[in-house]
């Protein structure tokens, strides 16, 4: 229940450097605030009991900004939504993520939340993780023991559960360079535009000529995590590209996902929007990599 | 116990100090200090007649910590006024004059995001216009006045789409 209030009593504490936070984070029940449009909200709800000092990361110059280069894009953990979506390279290199971010909430919300916020909250129904795991993208931790970096589709574990371990910071996602003839599509359906997705797909293609030699497929708020499906993805490449195709694979994802019945969606539902949205994301994917119908 | 904290800023031009808990949104500390231009809705983050500028980028109070805005630049409604603002005037006086206020609680917040979305060179695009305020509920006027008041305004600036 919202309590309307922050019930709890904390420190705050807002570091200038990475080093200093991460000297913070030894402390115990520590959170750490970034946009605060998931813990805030928490902290309403009367939950995140055990916190004792607030962290904000907001003030860390280095983990903010984005930057790209001939490896590719770095994304600062704590760069907000909105400013990954009004970025000229990322607008221009990675499509689909910029289709998810402006599929996000409100733009109130979007000038708030961050992008580590989305990754480290780890819904299922997290937006932005669908675009970075098919991009390839890599998410960057740092702890006491130095940084650690992993590929984002094994970044997620379950519901509010990831990878990283006490004392730890997400820092950044990066992004690989993109392929020639390589193309992203995001889809996600909602009953009015600000609200979280009900479900959710990305589909990655590369192309030479009309036959997919590469395919990648992303799902979310469809398991206990934002997940891929390689083996599914696999059955697409070697094969001429057509319409046909795409209402194949969109077919075997409905018919492998298994969603659940919820507060915004049932599982029939699900499966019965994935059969369509995926054959319309492989068609926007294909068309973005440069290929025709 | 936790330790009260001072946060300094600019709220509707005036530098202003304020000392609060670490708990303390920014909407209640707003409003502890008599700023009620500022309406307290569902201070979940959704209806979005808290929305308040920061450094020129709306931000819903409620769920905006007070500690987090120290050095930022703070434009509510009352930051809006004649002769000071001359777009928010625009849009207020279109509000009233295309009857986009009934009940007038989510009326706040609608002119903030009015006002962000023209100040970002909003054109007179009624799709456009809505999602500009999708963050925003209205429980009485169906929405449909109050896209025409912003429509009226990006018109009125030469903003039409041809």
């Amino acid at each position: 229940m919202n309590t309307r209030i922050i019930p709890k009593e904390y420190n705050y504490t807002a570091p200038q450097t990475l080093a200093e936070a991460l000297d913070i984070l030894k402390q115990k029940n520590v959170r750490v605030l970034a946009g605060g449009t998931d813990l805030i909200v928490r902290l309403k709800m009367g939950s995140e009991e055990a916190m004792e000092t607030m962290l904000d990361i907001k003030r860390i110059p280095e983990l903010k900004g984005i930057a790209y280069c001939e490896k590719g894009a770095h994304i600062g953990a704590t760069t907000a939504l909105a400013d990954i979506e009004e970025n000229a390279e990322i607008i221009k290199n990675y499509p689909a993520l910029r289709d998810a971010l402006v599929a996000m909430a409100a733009i109130a919300v979007r000038h708030m939340g961050t992008i580590g916020g989305n990754f480290v909250n780890a819904s299922p129904v997290a937006d932005t993780a669908g675009p970075v795991m098919v991009y390839g993208g890599q998410v960057h931790l740092k702890g006491p023991e130095g940084e650690r970096v992993i590929p984002a589709d094994e970044f997620f574990v379950g519901p509010g559960k990831s990878q990283l371990k006490e004392g730890e910071l997400l820092t950044a996602i990066t992004l690989p360079v993109q392929p020639a003839d390589s193309g992203a599509a995001f889809f996600k359906k909602t009953r009015v535009k600000p609200d979280i997705s009900k479900i959710s797909t990305t589909v990655y293609v590369e192309r030479d000529g009309e036959t997919i030699t590469n395919c990648r497929i992303a799902m979310g708020a469809v398991a206990a995590k934002p997940i891929t499906l390689p083996e599914i993805a696999k059955e697409a490449i070697g094969k001429k590209a057509s319409k046909a195709l795409f209402a194949e694979m969109a077919a075997k994802v409905a018919d492998t996902i298994k969603p659940i019945d919820d507060i915004r969606s049932t599982a029939e539902y699900r499966k019965a929007v994935a059969n369509v949205m995926v054959a319309e994301a492989f068609e926007v994917a294909w068309k973005r990599a440069g290929g025709a119908l | 116990m936790s330790k009260d904290i001072q946060v300094s800023f600019t709220l509707n031009g005036k530098p202003v100090t304020y000392t609060v808990a670490p708990h303390t949104s920014l909407l209640r500390m707003l409003r502890n200090n008599y700023n009620y231009d500022v309406k307290c809705g569902c201070e979940e983050g959704d209806c979005g007649t808290c929305t308040v500028l920061v450094n020129g980028e709306s931000m819903k109070s409620c769920i905006t910590l007070a500690a987090q805005v120290e050095g930022a630049n703070i434009v509510t409604t009352k930051g809006l006024t004649y002769g000071t603002d001359e777009i928010g005037h625009m849009i207020q006086r279109a509000f009233v004059e295309c009857g986009s206020i009934q009940c007038g609680f989510c009326t706040p917040g609608m002119v903030m995001a009015a006002k962000e979305y023209i100040d970002d060179g909003g054109i007179a695009d009624r799709k456009a216009i809505r999602k500009a305020i999708s963050g925003n509920l209205c429980r009485c006027t169906g929405y449909v006045k109050i896209v025409d008041a912003i429509y009226r305004v990006a018109k009125d600036l030469g903003r039409e789409v041809r």
